[in-house]
């Protein structure tokens, strides 16, 4: 079965979970920028967890499919028709043979999943089927889709569509409230530094993208400007450069960087940086490790028993 | 004893999904030593709950699946392969050559950095071709290496506004550092010249010329010389 790009809206790339293991030679993990809402389209069609999905990015895409589908899509809120037939989302829907569907633009949120039963048919690279755009790799021949692009998707006997529980689905918090711990260069800040990040709200500005969000808001230094020797960063990131305007490093992220980390996103909150957009606002609370770890554990609890 | 004089490693929370390892706030081999023996070490251990080993000029980002692994414990193997201080196989460390062409089109910085340094061109090229340069790591981006070993004279301040395209392969120097662009992109070196090899090539295994720790040495060749292994080799990776 093939699905042909008729539009490809704004920027819609193939994410699998990322690609992990080659860090020490520059490589960043990629994969969905909401895993959460990434792994739940594709366990509704009956698909593991990590199978590749399409990420669209603000305005989705046109897609034609030359075959019967079964389809889901997740994320943002966004307006999908199929041919005169809306389609509702968080749910398996079948499309017909010859079917278009129409995905509009995101109304809350940034990124929507598509994922389709049998999972799109894409080479892994590094062990990943992730688009790394910035070094034209992975994915589908390592871009964004274009019009006319043909996606294989493969055929499975034996997949089972699931449902969501109802009610199971909360509608996300706005402004959104990140939890992070403390980073690597913590020492480096006074109480006070952490007291204004934790206290006002950030405004993501339009220069984010897949490699970091800009945030713009109270400006927040080091208690001095001294030169960090440039090291690892985790994904999650929040670095302070010089004009103390935090950026948030995410999927696409450079694997190494020379400004001090005051914090980190909370792996369990990562999904909610997937859905910021430019001009949204976001709030920071610190929370321990553990605290971290635990919220993570629940989280998967939540997605084992979302489903019917 | 060295080993007297060595700064204490320092284990640090980076995440609720990492842990970065100090040795200290410098450049230099023993530092790197230190660093490479403990990225091996865990290396070797296989171990799949690490997802991701980040390497920088003195410290070491282990990043791993919380739910598996926890930060003590983890703590505590790191805490055991720096004291088992298994040094690096140093004997025999791989030396890569990598050919570059210096003509001016490929070095359009090349008389900045000569007449910064004071010497011809043909000085830069002999010095910059002449020394063996360390991989202290990669990062950044695919294929980026942080090298050290410029000769103190070829020191260059970067450009005052970067170029916003910068072709993969071009060699340059900002400030104490030289480098190879892996991939086109944008970038504020002083470029010297071109190698006609792929840096980084995703399809092959590994993936990057270069891996931490290994030597480096430039060596001149000729504009004609270069298009025969562009074209020939497509530049590609084994």
């Amino acid at each position: 079965m093939t699905i042909r790009v008729i539009q490809p809206g704004f920027f819609t790339t193939v994410q699998d979970l990322g690609r992990y293991g080659y860090a020490h030679l520059g490589v960043s993990p990629s994969g969905a920028a909401d895993s959460l809402s990434s792994r739940i389209a594709n366990l509704l069609v009956g698909n593991e967890r990590n199978a590749p999905a399409l990420e669209m990015t603000l305005l989705g895409a046109t897609l034609e499919f030359d075959e019967t589908a079964i389809v889901a899509i997740t994320g943002a809120e966004c307006e999908c028709k199929a041919g005169p037939n809306r389609m509702p989302l968080n749910a398996a829907c079948e499309l017909q043979a010859g079917a278009v569907l129409q995905c509009g633009s995101m109304v809350t949120g940034a990124r929507c999943y598509l994922a389709v039963q049998g999972g799109f048919d894409i080479p892994l690279v590094m062990g990943s089927a992730a688009t790394f755009v910035a070094a034209r790799f992975g994915g589908f021949q390592g871009r964004r889709l274009q019009s006319g692009d043909v996606l294989q998707v493969r055929r499975r006997d034996g997949l089972r569509v699931r449902s969501l529980r109802p009610g199971v689905l909360q509608t996300p918090q706005r402004p959104p409230l990140l939890r992070v711990t403390k980073g690597a260069q913590q020492d480096w800040f006074a109480r006070e530094a952490f007291e204004k990040l934790f206290s006002n709200t950030y405004v993501v500005s339009e220069q984010s993208d897949r490699t970091g969000l800009r945030l713009k808001g109270e400006p927040v230094r080091p208690r001095e400007q001294v030169e960090l020797l440039t090291d690892g960063i985790p994904l999650g990131a929040i670095q302070m450069p010089q004009d103390g305007q935090p950026i948030i490093l995410f999927v696409d992220q450079q694997t190494t960087g020379g400004y001090p980390k005051i914090a980190n996103v909370i792996a369990a909150d990562m999904h909610r940086v997937g859905q910021l957009r430019p001009r949204n606002e976001a709030q920071f609370k610190e929370v321990s490790v553990a605290e971290a770890i635990h919220a993570l554990r629940e989280q998967e609890r939540w997605l084992k028993d979302a489903f019917e | 004893m060295l080993a007297d004089k060595q700064a204490a490693m320092k284990i640090v929370p980076a995440s609720d999904s990492s842990l970065l390892v100090v040795f200290g706030n410098e450049i230099s081999f023993a530092v790197h030593r230190r660093v490479m023996a403990l990225f091996h070490a865990l290396r070797d251990r296989h171990d799949l709950r690490i997802r991701n080993l980040h390497p920088g000029y003195a410290s070491l980002l282990i990043d791993f699946d919380p739910l598996r692994l926890r930060h003590d414990e983890l703590a505590v193997t790191l805490q055991e392969l720096a004291d088992a201080g298994k040094p690096v196989a140093e004997a025999n460390p791989n030396v890569v050559t990598i050919p570059v062409c210096y003509d001016a089109e490929f070095g359009p910085d090349l008389l900045d950095v000569a007449q910064h340094a004071r010497l011809s061109l043909d000085e830069v090229v002999r010095l910059h071709s002449s020394v063996t340069y360390l991989v202290y790591f990669l990062g950044f981006s695919p294929g980026f290496v942080y090298l050290g070993g410029l000769p103190e004279g070829l020191h260059t301040p970067r450009l005052a506004t970067p170029r916003p395209r910068i072709a993969g392969g071009s060699v340059g120097i900002a400030g104490a550092q030289t480098g190879i662009y892996p991939v086109d992109s944008p970038g504020g070196w002083r470029l010297i010249g071109r190698t006609p090899l792929r840096m980084f090539d995703p399809a092959a295994t590994p993936p990057t010329r270069l891996q931490p720790g290994d030597r480096m040495t430039f060596v001149a060749i000729d504009r004609a010389t270069f298009e025969v292994m562009a074209r020939g080799t497509g530049g590609r990776l084994a």
